[in-house]
Order: structure tokens, then C-alpha cells, then sequence
């Protein structure tokens, strides 16, 4: 009796120990929404040098600091016309989330704010559905040569509508800062 | 019932040959107070193996005695103190039994003795009254630990309660579910213990590791629900309990029904459904913190003196949303979030669960069988099964909006081996094996970097304890066990996180796959770990004076080990460390206790030091393109907690009665001098009850809690430049809240129906003055104020 009762939970402990290896490595998570790369694209409306804003941190939230670029300087007294372009590069090819935002564009708001006396204003370009405004296309003016910065921020589930920035709430997906200069 | 289990034999052999061993001893175990029979109490000879249970009368018979000789009787009962008489029968007797009741739950030694259940004799078991249990059916089982000095609870909102064991929780608590260690992904502060407060039948603490036979590495102390004993006798009965609650505009429906038989077959099944809405502060409402709970458990076997065995099953599930307001991204989300004193978020109530919520489900499964030999020896065996699957919803986008962002499965498969010997000369010891298997699966479809990764996980552990009856006043206890783990680890780390910690110099062998910005590794983690417990109990009149010493060890859990990435729950990065080694703590505790009479009180100072003891810091604050984040860093050092609980009563006359309790911590990181995060603030809570058992039972009482605002914490506090506003912000996630004060009402009555039934009525009001407060151990508190006032309405009925 005695004996067969150890047996039971050694059978059990050996199955445990043995029946459960499969060494097949998981497969790797690309984060799917993620966002790495925010490109800002300004085109002057009477023809003339695009100038492009450029924010990237491909670890995400990992370590390395994000890569800035602008790659000139703004004409004053010219109005451009803006485009912003978001994409997860941690998958390949990369990801247009762009698309994404339009798709929600009721739960989505970018925001333009300049800072540090940089001298541009902006208007919104379109609309979501709800006819508020989203600012993927957005128009910039260059008023007078100064330098500054300018933040680009992305809303999730934003009050809309709102009067700007600090009445919006919601959660930052984005938030980047550039360092601009119109001459 | 008239049923009796022998070891008479062997019994025989020892005191004698001579007699004609056929007397009958029986009669009633009657309450002290109202003369009422108890179900259920034990009487049991000591030294010897013949133990009988009262029936549903009250009843019990204990056959073939022996003439002429002194036999030393134990009479114990879940809620009364055991006593111990001396009986010398010379004929067929018939003598009842009185034990006095509990007069409230002022922290009982339940099981004075070992004759079946020794989990601890050096250390204060604390345990919660039922009534306690059914009070706070509609929460959750830290609730109503929380009645027990000492005990608070970490927070998320108000539906996820983590116990608090003297200012430590989360994998330094052990939770022990029907004799099983609940493996419940317990690491996350957000994480609450899977089981429904109204599935336990009886549920007691100890705050201390010195329960080796469970775990080695409880070094905050450990939680055990058990199920209540069966009576033998043939028997139906059951419990239905209804309670309805104004905040949250829900309530919870809880059904019990158990048959029992003469020859010891039983079975129970039990079902819980719970629901509730938005609750809502004092102000204005807790937006999406809906509950959702169902749990199911069923428990059938045979249970003989000599033999038996059981089969328990439960299901839990848990759905719970979380605050829509706590839910935020960066540093300037929290900037706007704090500087407001109202959530952000605030809509219509609804019962609706929204995004972010958890759903979590847990099965459990345990068979167990036990045989004794020789009457005094005992041999037990278990196997258990758990799957616990945890999902946690974020707000996400566009495909992945209704996917989890979390969801792990974790398996674990347990067999249990014990041994228990109680011979009659004092000394009893249990001894025993455990052999565990756990397998983790973080789902990859989530779209999200595993938080956790895959793992495999072997425990082997060893034990003995013992204790030895010095006299009858004083009490030896001594044990040690051993563990050991090994962890098969896959994980894919960042390339840019295992390049900054130096980790591709330090584990370069680990690595298997290089995919650019990841790399997979492939690690075996081995902990072997010591732990041991030595104490002593002395009593004298109504005097208990306890003295524990446990040294516990705890593996680094998964996210101390592996995370590295950003916690959603509290907007921040937290990066844990591959080469962490087990914390080792060692508590110290001393317990002075007086009981009865018109006074009582338990005082008990204690301190624990704990070397490699693992914390979370913020180191940095990172910038990343969704704007800044402070980077929280896991750390071991030496810490050390001191603290005294405090509990008092005092009977003012037949109707009154007052309850004082009072708890202090202090916790200190020795290496750096600062102050542990997250250690309860001083509690001081006084209750004054009346009691009329000759009116339907009527119970009234009036609670005042009063916390006092922590002024011992490290600053965590950091500056955040907000490029829109063109300002710097300090990010204040440090300061604990203003102290508050709180006063709760309870009443119930109990009408009998008929001869088998009785209906309870109860009517309770908390937070009467629906004042507005802010809990420093509740992590949904830099967002939202707590709970307002709530009324409950709980009909429960006995047949």
C-alpha cells in the first residue's frame, strides 16, 4: 500500500520533468504600433526649396536618443504647404501608420505649436469626418525671419473640437521638437 | 453521526492490557454564551489518534474507552478556543463540552496544538472571521484582510487589491489557495490574487515565513484560505448570500451547497457572480472602472480518520476596467494629468468596459489523498494543476484596437509529498518534497514586445519541521527547507538596451539569434535557496508570549529579472537586471498576547532585514519620439523594515464592546539611507459594536479608520521641460497625500424561519461622510480621488 502511493506522485514528477520540452526558439514581436519616424514635409507654395523635418528613434523606448534633422532654413514671407508623415520602421517594409490616422481621423489631432520666438503661424488643411480639423496636410506661414522651435505633437482621443493644444487632453502618441530657423 | 474512527489498538498496547475497553463517553459542544450546539468542533484524545466530530446537534459519541484511565481531551473549534479537559470514565458518561466563541476577531490562535493542522505555533495566526468574510463579499480578499492589523493593500483603483503583509507584497506574499501556492503572474503591482472572496471558508494570515511546509520565500508573510471541515453525518445544507451596493450600482449573487454522509463521502459546489458599473468618488464618477466576476468551485471526496482524499476545482475570472483618466502616455500627460484635481476623464456612469481593462482567468485543480499508519503517522499526496491566462487591454490603433496588449499564459504543475508523525511524547514533525513544473507563453500576437518572456521553470523543494512540548506552557518550534529553481529563458532583448548595459560583453554565450535591432537569448537562471524558522511560545493565565525568527530566500521574479521597456499602467520605462541574485530576508517577531476577560490585546513589535533586497528607482528621464519618459531602474541593497501592530478590545459590558488597532512601519534602504517607496502610513482604527444575541442576534457597529499621511519617502520627483508650453515642470509622483479619516456603519439581524433556516439581514454604510481622500498606496491616486460614500444591503440565508 504504502509503496504504491509513493509510486503515484514519483510517475507524476517524471512526466512533469520529461514530457515538456519543445525547443522550437518563439518567434520575434515586431511592436506593430510603435511609432519611429515622423517626417515633416514643407513645400513653398510659390515653388522654391522643400524644406523637411525629420524626428527618428528606432529603438522606441529603448536607449538611444532620437535623431533630429531639418534640412534648412524657411523663407519669410512664404507660405508652405505641410504634409506629416508617420511610419513604424521597426518592421519591413515600413509601415505607413499615416494611413492609420486618417482611417481614425475622429480620434486623432495633430498640433503645431512654434516656441522660443520662432515667428510662423499655421491653419489646418483638413478635416475628420465630423468636419474638425486632423493636421496631416497643414499650411505654415513664414512670417518674419526669427529662429526657434517648433513642436509637432499627435493626440490620441483628443477633445474634439478644441481651441488648441491645451485644452485637446487625451494621450501623446508623438511628440517632437525641431529647431527652425526663417531667414 | 455516531461515528468514531480507532487507532485502538495500538492505543491499547500502550496503557494497558487488562481493562474490558467498551465505555461510551458523549454529549453536546455548546457555546459559553448563548448555549447554542456547535457544528463542527473536534474532540479529539491527545496523544492518540481518536478524534470525533460534533453533528449539526451538537452531538458527539466517542465509543470504546477505557476504565480507570486519565484521558486528556482536546475540544476545538474553527471559532472558538480550544480547551483541554481531563476525563477518567468508570461508566458510560455523558458530559457537554463549553467553549467560548470569539467575542470578535482580536487575532486568535486558532490551532493550539498540532492534532491536524501545524502550520505555525511560534507565530501569530490572524484570522479572519467569517463575518469579516461576509462583510466584504462584494470586494475582493484584501478587503477584508485589511480588518487584520498590520495588513493594508496596494492599490489599483478600488476592484485590484493587493495584500500588504507589514509593508511588503507582491512575490514576497505567498498565497495559499486550498493547499495550493496561487502562481498568478503575482509580480505586477497591479496584479491581484485570483481567487473570490466568497469561495473561502476560512482564511487566516501569518506574517512571517515561518509556514515552511508552503514556501521558503514568503518574507513578507503568508495568506491561506482553506475550506471548512466537513461534518460526518448525512447531511444537506447551504448558504445563499444576495448584496446589493449603492456605488458601482451593483451587487453580487453567492451560492453554497454541501452534502455530507456518515461515511465520509462529501461534496460542495459553490458559484459567485458579481457586477458592477462605474463606482464614484465623493465627487464625480470613476470613469470605466466596471467589475465583471464570475468564479465557480467545486470540491467532492472521502475523508475518513484513516484515509481520504479530495478533489477541489475553481475557475475565477475577472474582468476589470481600469480608470480611463490614469491611462497616459508621456511625462507631459502626467504633468497635465497631476496639475489637475479631478481626472481628466470624466463621463456618464455606465457598465460598460471599455479599453483599458484586464480579463483575467484562472483555473485551479488539486487531488489529494491522505493515509495514516500506525495512527500516528500521516502521509499525504497532491497534485495540482493551474492555468492562469492573463489579458490586459490598451487603447491601440487601427487593427489592433480590440487586441490584448498583454497576454501571458502560465501553466504550473505541482506534486506535493508531506509526511506528519505525532507521537504522544510531545514531539511532532512534518517533513515533505515538493516538484513543480512552470511554463510561461507570452502570446506574440499581441503586436507587442513580450513584457515577460517565454520560460520554463523547474522548483524542487525540501522540508522539515518539528515541534516539541516542553510543558504544557511551553512550546519549541525548529525548521528548514530547501529549494532550488532553474529557469529556461528565451527573450528577445533590444539590441540598443543589451549594447547599454553592457550586457553583450557580460552575456555574450547567452545569445542565439542577432536580427538586428533585436537579439534572442537563450539563458538557464539557477537559484538554490535556504530557509529556516526557530521559535518559541510560552503561556501562562491568559498570557501568550510567541517568539519567531524565519529566515526566508525569494528568487528575483520575471520582471525584476527581465523587464526592459515601458509599463503602461504607470507611464514609465523599467528595466530589470539579468545578473540579480535571491533576497534573503530574516524577520525577527515578538508576540504578547492577552485573552479573555474584559481585556484584551495582542502587541507585536518585529524587524526585518532583508539583504539583496530588489526595488525600483527612476535613474533618468528618457527622450524618446513620443516625448519624455523617466526611466525606473530595479536595484538590490539592504533593506530593513521595523514596525509594531497593536490590537486591543475591551468589553464595557454584556452589549458593548470596543476594538482599537494600531499600525506602524518603517522601512529604510541601509545602503543609500532613504526611505523604501510605498510603505503604509500609520493607521489607527477604533471600533465600538453593540450585540444583543437575544434580539435576532442585532449587531451594530461604528468604525473609524484614520490614516496618517506618510512623511517618510524617497523623492522620486522630476523636471520635464514641455516644448508647447516653453515651460519646466517638476513631475511630482512622490508626495504622499494629506491624511485622512473615514467612518463605516454595519448592522445585521438574523431571523429564524424555521428550524433549519435562517435569513440574515445586513445593512452597512462606508465612508458615511462621503469624504473626499486620496490614498498613498493606491496607484490610481495621482489621478483620482477614492471611493465616496457606498450604501450595502446583504440578505444571506442559511438552510
Amino acid at each position: 500500500m504504502k509503496k504504491q502511493i509513493l509510486l503515484f506522485p514519483l510517475l507524476l514528477v517524471a512526466l512533469i520533468f520529461t514530457g515538456c520540452s519543445d525547443d522550437d526558439p518563439p518567434t520575434p514581436v515586431n511592436e506593430e504600433e510603435v511609432i519611429t519616424t515622423m517626417t515633416v514635409t514643407l513645400t513653398p507654395s510659390g515653388g522654391g526649396t522643400t524644406v523637411t523635418l525629420n524626428f527618428e528613434d528606432l529603438d522606441g523606448d529603448g536607449p538611444n536618443a532620437p535623431v533630429v534633422s531639418v534640412s534648412g532654413n524657411l523663407t519669410a514671407g512664404t507660405t508652405y504647404s505641410g504634409v506629416v508623415k508617420v511610419e513604424n520602421k521597426t518592421e519591413t517594409p515600413a509601415e505607413n501608420i499615416t494611413e492609420e490616422v486618417l482611417e481614425e481621423a475622429d480620434e486623432h489631432q495633430f498640433f503645431f505649436t512654434p516656441a522660443g520666438g520662432l515667428n510662423v503661424s499655421t491653419t489646418y488643411s483638413d478635416q475628420d469626418g465630423d468636419g474638425n480639423p486632423l493636421g496631416v496636410e497643414f499650411a505654415l506661414s513664414a512670417n518674419a525671419a526669427s529662429s526657434g522651435t517648433l513642436t509637432v505633437t499627435l493626440r490620441h482621443e483628443p477633445t474634439k473640437p478644441n481651441t488648441g493644444i491645451s485644452d485637446a487632453g487625451g494621450e501623446t502618441d508623438i511628440e517632437a521638437t525641431f529647431n527652425v530657423t526663417v531667414e | 453521526m455516531q461515528h468514531l474512527v480507532l487507532g485502538l489498538l495500538l492505543m491499547l498496547s500502550s496503557v494497558g492490557f487488562t481493562q474490558n475497553c467498551n465505555l461510551t463517553l458523549s454529549g453536546r459542544v455548546i457555546d459559553m454564551h448563548d448555549n447554542s450546539e456547535l457544528l463542527g468542533a473536534t474532540i479529539a484524545i491527545i496523544g492518540t489518534d481518536i478524534a470525533v466530530q460534533t453533528g449539526l446537534d451538537g452531538h458527539y459519541t466517542i465509543n470504546a474507552l477505557c476504565p480507570n484511565i486519565s484521558y486528556d481531551l482536546k475540544v476545538m473549534h474553527p471559532s472558538c478556543d480550544s480547551q483541554t479537559f481531563s476525563i477518567r470514565l468508570s461508566k458510560n458518561t455523558n458530559k457537554d463540552f463549553k467553549l467560548e466563541h470569539h467575542l470578535e476577531e482580536l487575532n486568535e490562535i486558532i490551532v493550539d496544538g498540532t492534532l491536524y493542522d501545524l502550520t505555525s505555533n511560534t507565530s501569530l495566526e490572524n484570522k479572519v472571521s467569517n463575518e469579516t468574510l461576509e462583510r466584504y463579499q462584494t470586494g475582493s480578499l484584501g478587503d477584508a484582510l485589511k480588518t487584520i492589523s498590520g495588513i493594508t493593500t496596494l492599490n489599483k483603483g478600488n476592484a485590484i487589491v493587493k495584500p500588504m503583509i507589514n509593508g511588503l507584497h507582491s512575490s514576497r506574499i505567498v498565497v495559499i489557495n486550498n493547499g495550493v501556492r496561487m502562481m498568478d503572474q503575482e509580480w505586477g503591482a497591479d496584479h491581484a490574487p485570483n481567487i473570490d472572496i466568497n469561495s473561502i471558508e476560512r482564511l487566516k494570515v501569518i506574517k512571517n515565513a515561518s509556514a515552511l511546509q508552503y514556501s521558503g520565500d514568503a518574507i513578507g508573510g503568508i495568506i491561506i484560505s482553506e475550506s471548512q471541515k466537513v461534518p460526518l453525518m448525512d447531511s444537506l445544507y447551504g448558504q445563499t448570500a444576495l448584496t446589493s451596493q449603492s456605488n458601482g450600482r451593483g451587487g453580487m449573487l453567492s451560492t453554497r451547497l454541501t452534502k455530507t454522509s456518515t461515511n465520509g463521502w462529501f461534496g460542495t459546489v459553490q458559484g459567485t457572480f458579481k457586477r458592477f458599473g462605474d463606482f464614484e468618488a465623493a465627487d464625480y464618477v470613476l470613469s470605466n472602472t466596471g467589475v465583471l466576476t464570475h468564479n465557480t468551485s467545486l470540491r467532492f471526496g472521502l475523508n475518513q480518520f484513516q484515509k481520504g482524499f479530495e478533489v477541489y476545482y475553481s475557475y475565477h475570472k475577472n474582468k476589470i476596467g481600469i480608470l480611463r483618466a490614469s491611462h497616459l502616455h508621456t511625462a507631459s500627460d502626467q504633468v497635465r494629468a497631476l496639475s489637475s484635481d479631478k481626472p481628466l476623464v470624466i463621463r456618464d456612469f455606465t457598465y460598460d468596459i471599455n479599453a483599458p481593462y484586464q480579463e483575467v482567468g484562472h483555473h485551479l485543480f488539486r487531488i489529494k489523498g491522505f493515509k495514516k499508519f500506525d495512527n500516528f503517522d500521516k502521509l499525504n499526496v497532491q497534485y495540482d494543476f493551474q492555468q492562469n491566462n492573463r489579458l490586459e487591454y490598451d487603447i491601440r490603433r487601427g487593427d489592433d484596437k480590440n487586441k490584448a496588449a498583454l497576454d501571458l499564459k502560465l501553466d504550473t504543475h505541482s506534486v506535493l509529498i508531506d509526511f506528519e508523525s505525532s507521537k504522544p511524547e510531545g514531539l511532532e514533525f512534518k517533513s515533505g518534497l515538493l516538484a513543480r513544473y512552470q511554463t510561461n507563453f507570452p502570446n506574440p500576437n499581441t503586436g507587442v514586445r513580450r513584457l515577460i518572456p517565454n520560460y520554463d521553470k523547474y522548483d524542487f523543494g525540501l522540508y522539515w519541521i518539528g515541534n516539541y512540548e516542553v510543558s504544557n506552557r511551553w512550546t519549541l518550534e525548529g525548521g528548514i527547507r530547501y529549494d532550488f529553481s532553474k529557469m529556461e529563458v528565451f527573450k528577445y532583448y533590444r539590441t540598443s538596451f543589451w549594447e547599454s548595459r553592457n550586457y553583450d560583453v557580460l552575456y555574450s554565450d547567452l545569445v542565439v539569434s542577432d536580427l538586428g535591432t533585436q537579439v534572442g537569448i537563450s539563458a538557464d537562471l539557477t537559484f538554490s535557496n535556504l530557509s529556516a524558522t526557530l521559535g518559541t511560545k510560552y503561556k501562562w493565565d491568559n498570557y501568550n508570549l510567541f517568539f519567531n525568527y524565519a529566515m526566508a530566500s525569494r528568487a528575483p521574479n520575471p520582471a525584476e529579472l527581465f523587464s526592459e521597456g515601458l509599463h503602461h499602467a504607470v507611464a514609465r520605462i523599467e528595466l530589470g537586471d539579468l545578473g540579480f541574485e535571491s533576497e534573503i530576508g530574516h524577520k525577527f517577531s515578538l508576540t504578547f498576547q492577552r485573552k479573555g476577560g474584559g481585556f484584551g490585546f495582542t502587541i507585536n513589535p518585529y524587524i526585518n532585514a532583508v539583504s539583496n533586497f530588489i526595488l525600483i528607482e527612476p535613474t533618468s528621464v528618457l527622450e524618446t519620439i513620443r516625448g519624455n519618459f523617466q526611466v525606473w531602474e530595479y536595484r538590490q541593497t539592504q533593506a530593513q523594515l521595523i514596525g509594531l501592530d497593536v490590537d486591543a478590545q475591551v468589553k464595557l459590558n454584556e452589549y458593548f464592546i470596543t476594538n482599537h488597532q494600531l499600525a506602524l512601519v518603517k522601512g529604510v534602504d541601509k545602503t543609500r539611507d532613504l526611505p523604501l517607496i510605498s510603505m503604509p502610513p500609520v493607521q489607527l482604527n477604533n471600533e465600538i459594536s453593540y450585540e444583543n444575541s437575544a434580539f435576532h442576534k442585532l449587531k451594530m457597529s461604528l468604525k473609524s479608520d484614520h490614516v496618517f499621511a506618510q512623511n517618510e519617502f524617497p523623492d522620486t520627483n522630476f523636471e520635464v521641460y514641455i516644448p508647447q508650453t516653453e515651460t519646466t515642470e517638476t513631475v511630482d509622483m512622490s508626495t504622499p497625500p494629506e491624511a485622512y479619516h473615514l467612518l463605516h456603519f454595519n448592522s445585521s439581524m438574523e431571523f429564524k424561519l424555521n428550524k433549519k433556516t435562517h435569513l440574515t439581514v445586513g445593512l452597512g454604510v462606508t465612508n458615511i461622510l462621503n469624504t473626499s481622500y486620496r490614498n498613498y498606496l493606491n496607484l490610481q491616486r495621482f489621478y483620482a480621488d477614492d471611493l465616496g460614500r457606498n450604501f450595502l444591503l446583504n440578505l444571506k440565508l442559511n438552510y
